[in-house]
């Protein structure tokens, strides 16, 4: 025990400075985070769906959890089930054999619901495009509230995305 | 090279590995996996290509069987109306969801396979409808088609009850369904279900120049991206006899150690994480992230994603990755060195982690042998195959690697085994920024290279990738030459039925510790 202590110890606290990427966002990353508290009350959570990338974005989704992105920190946890959520992240490109898994995990969110998709094959079906096997972006298939382009994009940006989509979606749904 | 009791015609293809080719008839399809079987080979991949041109040319099924002196790769040509071959699931077990596959996007099936449900296509697109033959358009799509139920294997008896898991699944990871059939919480069976993600990967090579090809293959499995570009490179340059400067090999080395290295780190902590241990999660995120702030530094792109292109690498040719550059890569090797074996004494001290580990997800020798195991997976099962200790190619023909090498095939073998791969690989590393060769790092193919069959191996963190590659004569225009066909293979092919093994027996709230322990790739194998 004594030696999981001394390197959590020896460790110290890892968690970085809110996002520092655009200058004003310092300043910006609370007024967010209180925009979180307004709309939903305590917390943000969010739904994860993979509709058919090459896992490079998954890689990025997990690093935000890391402790030096603390993403719990700003009271934003993942969670297992979509009923449970407030926001899906969607990584693409959307293939045909997800698109319906895709749709009933965005039915079963309770509203309002807010998505973000991640990375270029989420915007537009990337390098893969439209085919017989893959439809292309999130948006062919469920509404989609931001985009968060990239292959793949990095965990400063995904963060910055999320607290971004929070706001966006203020201001879209009549309070 | 040759198979005995077998009169191949095989020829050499120019590949740093060794690497034949050649045809054989339907009788010698079957009498070649027999062969390859009983002297010990194992089969690497199996694929269909299309080559009628006209009235001429035929369906081929291939195969590419790994040997003790390099690799041998078959090609059936289906003459006539002929749309059947010999089915070999019956020497390599594992070949069946490949054989299933081949029939879904070619047409042309196993003759007599017990297993012949499809497996990619799920019902999103006609039954009639084989993208990969030449006459069907990349652009054909069909909206609005339902998805079919698949028949899952059912278990009867007292009890006995079904655990249906995903596609969605409840963390974040790729998807993919699991049926469990259990008793009170023991597993008796699993059947997997993958080809959720198939993204059309091999027809969208088809529409690409060769000169291309490197940036799809590095998104076949984002987290080998190294691995698959480095793969597909080689069987460029070996389609084109092509030399690519040292200082090359020794960059894409370094670059394919590092993401080992980074994959390691992560699956350490997610099997911590796994066994209610956070802190190992914490722990080893904290490490790989260091790690892929490095990567983006130096080589610009934290998984080094299209660094390596034909002909050899795209990183900076003087600062950030000069002389200082190299030394923070020593330093930082030094410190994670440093780190992982603390956090190795943490983890073998740690009796409830252990207890999780030890004895879990067991895959014997024997059955490793059997089901075809391969990777890091066979490694900690008694399998020693690693392509950078039998065929070393520059740099690690110089430096030499020490294979990690466990018998136990449980989940503690198997981290041990990745944590053995970590320290070997933080050597290599160190050894190849020190000694990295000065001189140009890429050479430039014409424009106008030669049609031809090339073939990549490499041993990526997970197991062997291997590339298959036809490349068409140049179009004389901007485009050069195109891509006839591309077949990437991911090992996950060959340890996904081995899963369902190794949870036989356990608690289905062991399942994602197994799962996680081998790591498999999704998107690999659903192409």
């Amino acid at each position: 025990m004594w030696k999981i202590l001394r390197q959590i110890a020896r460790n110290g606290i890892r968690t970085e400075p809110a996002p520092q990427a655009d200058p004003d966002f310092q300043s910006e990353t609370q007024r967010i985070h209180q925009d979180i508290l307004d709309i939903l009350g305590q917390a943000l959570t969010i739904r994860e769906v993979d509709a058919g990338s090459c896992n490079g974005c998954e890689l990025e989704i997990h690093a935000v959890n890391n402790p030096y992105y603390n993403l719990e920190g700003f009271g934003i946890k993942f969670v297992a089930s979509p009923r449970h959520a407030d926001m899906l992240l969607v990584t693409g490109p959307v293939s045909r054999n997800m698109a319906m898994a895709l749709k009933r995990t965005y039915d079963a969110m309770p509203a309002p619901k807010l998505v973000v998709a991640i990375g270029d094959c989420g915007r537009d079906g990337g390098i893969f495009g439209e085919s017989y096997a893959c439809l292309g972006g999130v948006a062919k298939v469920i509404p989609v509230d931001l985009t968060i382009p990239g292959c793949p994009p990095e965990p400063i940006e995904i963060l910055k995305g999320i607290l971004t989509a929070v706001r966006y979606g203020q201001k879209k749904s009549p309070r | 090279m040759h198979l005995p009791g077998l009169k191949l015609d095989l020829k050499g293809l120019p590949a740093p590995i060794p690497l034949s080719r050649g045809m054989v008839d339907a009788a010698d399809w079957s009498a070649a996996a027999l062969a390859v079987a009983e002297c010990g080979g194992r089969l690497v991949a199996l694929w269909g290509s299309d080559r009628r041109q006209g009235e001429t040319g035929n369906f081929v099924i291939s195969a590419a069987y790994a040997m003790q002196d390099g690799m041998i790769w078959l090609d059936l040509p289906l003459t006539g109306a002929q749309s059947g071959y010999p089915d070999i699931s019956g020497i390599f077990s594992f070949a069946g969801r490949m054989q299933r596959a081949t029939a879904d996007l070619l047409g042309i099936h196993a003759e007599n396979a017990a297993d012949t449900r499809p497996w990619l296509n799920h019902g999103a697109w006609p039954v009639e409808h084989f993208p990969l033959r030449r006459e069907v358009n990349g652009a054909a799509c069909f909206d609005g088609r339902s998805l079919k139920d698949y028949p899952f294997v059912r278990v009867e008896g007292d009890g006995v009850h079904e655990i249906a898991v995903g596609p969605v699944h409840a963390g974040i990871i790729e998807p993919g369904h699991f049926r469990f059939s259990v008793v009170g919480e023991k597993v008796l069976r699993l059947e997997e279900r993958l080809g959720y993600k198939h993204k059309g990967i091999e027809k969208r090579f088809e529409q690409l120049p060769a000169s291309e090809g490197h940036r799809l293959a590095g998104r076949v499995s984002g987290d080998s991206t190294v691995a698959y570009a480095w793969a597909y490179c080689m069987a460029l340059e070996s389609a084109w006899n092509l030399q690519i400067p040292a200082r090359a090999s020794w960059l894409r080395a370094l670059m394919l150690e590092r993401e080992r290295v980074a994959n390691h780190l992560g699956d350490l902590g997610a099997l911590g994480n796994d066994a209610a241990f956070s802190f190992g999660l914490a722990q080893f995120m904290c490490l790989k992230e260091d790690w892929l702030r490095l990567n983006k530094e130096l080589f610009g792109h934290r998984f080094m994603m299209d660094k390596i292109i034909p002909g050899g690498v795209d990183v900076p040719l003087d600062a950030p990755l000069d002389a200082p550059g190299l030394a923070r890569l020593v330093a930082q090797c030094e410190l994670v060195e440093r780190e992982v074996h603390q956090l190795r004494s943490i983890y073998d001290n740690h009796a409830g982690l252990q207890d999780r580990f030890i004895t879990t997800g067991r895959v014997v020798p024997e059955l490793a042998k059997q089901l075809g195991l391969t990777g890091f997976a066979a490694r900690a099962s008694g399998i020693s195959h690693d392509l950078r200790v039998d065929f070393p190619i520059s740099p690690y023909r110089e430096l030499g690697v020490k294979a990690a090498f466990h018998r136990s095939g449980d989940v503690a073998a198997r981290a041990k085994v990745r944590f053995e791969e970590i320290l070997e690989s933080l050597r290599l590393i160190r050894r190849m920024a020190s000694g990295l060769p000065d001189g140009e790092q890429r050479v430039n193919p014409d424009k106008e290279m030669p049609a031809g069959f090339g073939a990549g191996r490499i041993e990526g963190w997970r197991g062997e990738i291997f590339v298959a590659l036809e490349i068409g004569a140049s179009d004389q225009g901007e485009q050069g030459n195109r891509i006839l066909r591309c077949h990437c293979h991911d090992p996950s092919w060959q340890n996904w039925p081995v899963l369902e093994y190794a949870v036989i027996g356990n608690i289905v709230p062991d399942f994602p510790l197994i799962n996680k322990s081998f790591n498999l790739s999704y998107s690999g194998p659903d192409l």
